[in-house]
């Protein structure tokens, strides 16, 4: 049934699907680091384990809610002017900025690199009207300002009390009960970011197939858009991204069991709560936030201003650098199905090539916990910057 | 162009009480389960350490259950 639906599309349709998915892909592996770098660093779970756990557990999130999977953008941009060619390049965008924060190892948001993608795209294949500034500022901006200082505050004082209220206590129960307490902790971020993300993904093909009549408007998404996207984004979730999952585990701050929970209930209460009042939020911005405040929490702990800091200007990056690639992706794209075949052979080009250099220092399941020296981690870092 | 400043202030004051709320009755759970192991080594049985931490995790497993509540949209509309 899948195949004869397929059928009747066209290929720039079916060009847009296959591209969306890829994003979905990345969006899954960018954001494993969320739920769980912190469990994977204290030895909470397994590495296999945890990538197991968080990617079940976002595809069970995508089949329970596909309620704003209406929208391509939330409003950040008018889905009316989106053709799917511009779609397409806004999609080319945000996936190389994806590749390219991967490789270097820095979180940054899946939702701003897409939105970033979108906006650039729009600008250029629709005009300027197409972009809504002011829901940049109030849907974008601030939240990615507030939640990583609200998160970190949070993280901060909780783990205060936790070392404080614990530090007469056998070092044995406290380690193993805070590491039970991160399994359950680390499992309802990736819940709630499967319900979040998955999403955008059905969002983006439900209203490629709308504009392309399709789907009758306001349709809801079919169901093997729900499966295709709940698929794509758990199994980028098992792939798991080894970088990222360093950078947020082990080069920010050095984290033990009781800041790991600390960190985790705090991402969770700050998503949850925000998610309950209509914030959107980036869960990357939250549990970067977390784990700094964790460091600062207890006392000694060391936090690496350096890596928050490229990490902060990948965050300031990532908006107009998805822009500008979706931009010029969309000038060409929108000349006709030729121009979409030349840019999807030039970011598949990019893709490979990134994957190529990423092979050079592979980050794995096995040494995802294994730094190099300081010296050495300086001197990667010079290249990285 | 309008900015929730009151529900921006919510957000921030809902979760950092949670986190905290949490992360204190957990804490004096695992500290309970501590309390546990000394008492057993002087000979107690230590069952009153014992009831003490299973009323913390029962109430995190309550904030955990109303979490999932939140998160599933078809258990609240």
């Amino acid at each position: 049934m899948i195949v004869r639906k397929m059928a009747n599309l066209s290929l720039l349709v079916i060009v847009v699907i296959i591209t969306a998915l890829a994003f979905d892909f990345t969006n899954g592996f960018h954001d494993t680091a969320n739920a769980m770098a912190t469990s994977i660093a204290t030895g909470a779970l397994r590495p296999k384990l945890a990538v197991l756990i968080s990617g079940v557990l976002n595809l069970a999130g995508a089949f329970l809610s596909t309620k704003v999977a209406q929208t391509i953008s939330s409003g950040i941009v008018n889905d009316k002017l989106a053709t799917p060619a511009i779609i397409f390049a806004g999609l080319v965008g945000a996936i190389l900025w994806n590749l390219a924060t991967w490789l270097l190892g820095l979180p940054s948001s899946s939702s701003h690199a897409l939105f970033g993608g979108l906006i650039g795209a729009v600008w250029v294949g629709a005009g300027m009207n197409g972009v809504h500034f002011d829901q940049v500022i109030s849907k974008i901006l601030l939240p990615a300002v507030a939640s990583p200082i609200v998160a970190g505050i949070a993280a901060m004082i909780a783990t205060y009390l936790a070392y404080r209220i614990s530090r007469r206590a056998r070092e044995g129960p406290v380690t193993s009960g805070f590491r039970h307490g991160q399994t359950i902790s680390a499992s309802l971020v990736s819940l709630a970011h499967g319900t979040n993300d998955a999403q955008k993904t059905m969002g983006v093909i439900t209203l490629t197939l709308i504009s392309t009549g399709a789907l009758a408007a306001g349709s809801a998404p079919p169901f093997w858009v729900i499966v295709a996207a709940g698929l794509a984004i758990g199994l980028g979730t098992y792939a798991g991204g080894w970088r990222i999952i360093r950078t947020m585990g082990n080069r920010l701050t050095d984290i033990a069991p009781p800041q790991g929970f600390a960190a985790e209930a705090s991402s969770t209460a700050v998503i949850l709560s925000s998610a309950n009042l209509g914030f959107a939020l980036s869960t990357t911005h939250v549990v970067a936030g977390s784990v700094l405040g964790t460091g600062l929490g207890r006392r000694l702990a060391e936090v690496r201003w350096s890596v928050a800091g490229q990490m902060a200007l990948a965050w300031l990056l990532t908006l107009p650098a998805a822009a500008t690639v979706g931009a010029l992706a969309a000038a060409v794209a929108v000349r006709g199905t030729l121009g979409v075949v030349v840019i999807g052979l030039i970011a598949l080009a990019v893709a490979v090539a990134i994957y190529a250099i990423s092979r050079r220092e592979p980050v794995t399941a096995t040494n995802v916990n294994d730094l190099p020296p300081i010296g050495a981690q300086r001197e990667a870092l010079g290249t990285a910057a | 162009m309008h900015i929730d400043w009151a529900s921006v202030g919510q957000v921030a004051v809902v979760s950092i009480g949670v986190a905290a709320g949490v992360v204190v009755i957990f804490t004096l759970g695992v500290v309970a389960l501590s309390r546990r192991e000394t008492d057993i080594e002087r000979g107690d049985h230590g069952a009153l350490a014992l009831t003490g931490a299973a009323l913390c995790f029962a109430a995190c497993a309550a904030v955990v259950l109303y979490g999932i509540y939140l998160i599933v949209p078809q258990l609240h509309h």
